[in-house]
């Protein structure tokens, strides 16, 4: 479970978030949402600590990261699996290596263990015969997939997804969307998603927060978004034109 | 107030580059491919522009000597001098700044814009460190033996330019060549070199480490880290031969 107990956070003037207390639960895809400007990306940064807040704490399962020291702080981050936007997956390593990487600065694994469990997570995420190619070698939903691989390598406690369907087609989307919501349950982990792809949210939504202005709008999950009555929820959800008709339907 | 603050910010990241590693072996794997990559690399711009850049300090310096009373060995000795006090240490790693710096800096640059630094931060690993500490340990590894070998095929192409064209006979050269040697002159300018190769490696890193934005931003890094540390090696230049030959 992860903690965000009023977090404030700004650039220069520009306050960007302004008081988020939410909570991530365990074993559930946790999904922000929100339309771009809103303040997800810079939350997930927080979250991570990539970007320190303002003023406010945030708690791994108890574990306020403010207090950390830089070994301790760490520790956590090795228990952290990060899908970015873009995979961000290592250029000049093959597939394998990507996958083998954190387990190579890690853990005292063998070779042999090593390419045994980069295989099983690359099996996990249905990809075969692709260990030996490069990264500008692969598809868009390739990528996103190795990443995934190279995220639950470590069996991590933790699992943030930032836009992670952005430039796939609908249909891959969709496959990504499963395999994270099917890893979460499968090993029991706290799953943030960050997103402003409606179809992620139907499909994988079992907490969303929604961000407006900086600001945590509204809460609940998939089956309650439809039924709000959230105006600036609604307007985020019913942007476009085929979602306007089918909620005229 | 930028060149205070730009400063503070290199010298901060020195910090973390030059924390304890994570995993020395993997740390030693980097360094030797970052000398393929950076220094093996370069070995044939370097041999090209020494054999040429001696040969036409040679020629040069016989244009201009024409009293009688200076003698024609003057022009292998001063051939030598330049090329081992100044061409090589200096002017190569002028050069290098140009083909190794941007290398560093495009390279840093497009991890930073590809999420691919943050990649490496959310495993918990020290990015600057891994990053760039082995290109700077490789570099003050592999460039002074480029300079090294620079110095050699500087004065062969001395020595070649000064036989073909005539200007000045083998013996007189290779006397030149010889007179007068201090060893001292080349551990000053490798002592030059050492430090230039830390210039390079680490301003080309700073600036591709804090690249922001896209490829137009990345270009940018990389113009910059080549005109930074192109002035960086001329200042340390000054110093160095102040505080080691006077």
């Amino acid at each position: 479970m992860i903690q965000a107990e009023h977090i404030y956070k700004s650039f220069r003037e520009h306050l960007v978030l302004e008081d988020i207390n939410v909570t991530f639960t365990k074993g559930k895809t946790n999904l922000i949402i929100g339309q771009s400007g809103s303040g997800k990306t810079v939350l997930m940064k927080c979250l991570v600590g990539l970007l320190p807040v303002d003023e406010g704490t945030i708690s791994y399962d108890g574990r306020l990261i403010s207090q950390l020291t830089f070994h301790e702080m760490k520790m956590i981050r090795q228990e952290i699996g990060m899908l970015f936007q873009g995979g961000a997956l290592f250029d000049s390593m093959t597939v394998e290596e990507n996958v083998s990487f954190p387990l190579t600065m890690f853990s005292k694994m063998s070779p042999e263990e090593k390419k045994e469990r980069a295989n099983f997570c690359l099996q996990r995420v249905n990809l075969l015969n692709t260990n030996n190619l490069y990264p500008s070698e692969l598809s868009g939903g390739m990528k996103k997939r190795v990443a995934i691989a190279r995220a639950i390598a470590m069996n991590p406690s933790y699992l943030f997804c930032d836009e992670h369907n952005s430039g796939l087609d609908p249909q891959t989307a969709n496959v990504i969307d499963n395999l994270i919501s099917e890893i979460t349950k499968e090993y029991n982990i706290t799953t943030i998603v960050n997103t402003h792809d409606m179809n992620s949210v139907m499909e994988i939504g079992d907490q969303i927060a929604f961000l407006y202005h900086g600001r945590l709008w509204w809460e609940g999950n998939r089956d309650d978004i439809l039924h709000t009555d959230n105006k600036e929820l609604n307007q985020f959800v019913y942007s476009t034109e085929l979602t306007r008709r089918l909620k005229k339907q | 107030m930028k060149i205070i603050s730009d400063t503070g910010r290199y010298l901060l990241l020195m910090w973390l580059v030059l924390r304890k590693p994570d995993k020395k072996n993997i740390y030693k794997n980097q360094v030797i491919l970052e000398i393929d990559h950076l220094g093996v690399d370069s070995l044939g711009i370097v041999t090209i522009i020494s054999v040429f850049i001696g040969a036409v300090i040679t020629i040069q310096t016989a244009f201009n000597i024409d009293s009688p009373i200076v003698p024609l060995y003057t022009i292998g000795f001063a051939t030598r001098q330049s090329v081992i006090l100044e061409f090589s240490p200096t002017i190569v790693s002028l050069i290098l700044a140009g083909k190794v710096g941007s290398r560093i800096a495009s390279e840093i640059g497009t991890m930073r814009v590809t999420e691919q630094i943050d990649a490496l931060e959310i495993m918990g690993i020290n990015s600057a460190s891994f990053l760039i500490l082995p290109k700077i340990a490789a570099s003050m590894i592999i460039n002074p033996i480029l300079v090294v070998i620079s110095m050699f095929l500087g004065v062969f192409g001395g020595w070649l330019s000064g036989v073909l064209t005539g200007v000045v006979s083998s013996n007189e050269l290779i006397y030149g060549f010889q007179y007068e040697f201090h060893p001292y002159d080349v551990f000053y300018a490798l002592i030059k070199t050492v430090v230039f190769a830390f210039l390079i490696a680490s301003i080309s890193g700073f600036h591709g480490y804090n690249t922001q934005g896209g490829a137009l931003e990345v270009g940018q890094a990389s113009t910059r880290a080549v005109v930074h540390s192109s002035i960086a090696i001329i200042i340390f230049n000054l110093i160095l031969t102040q505080l080691l030959l006077i």
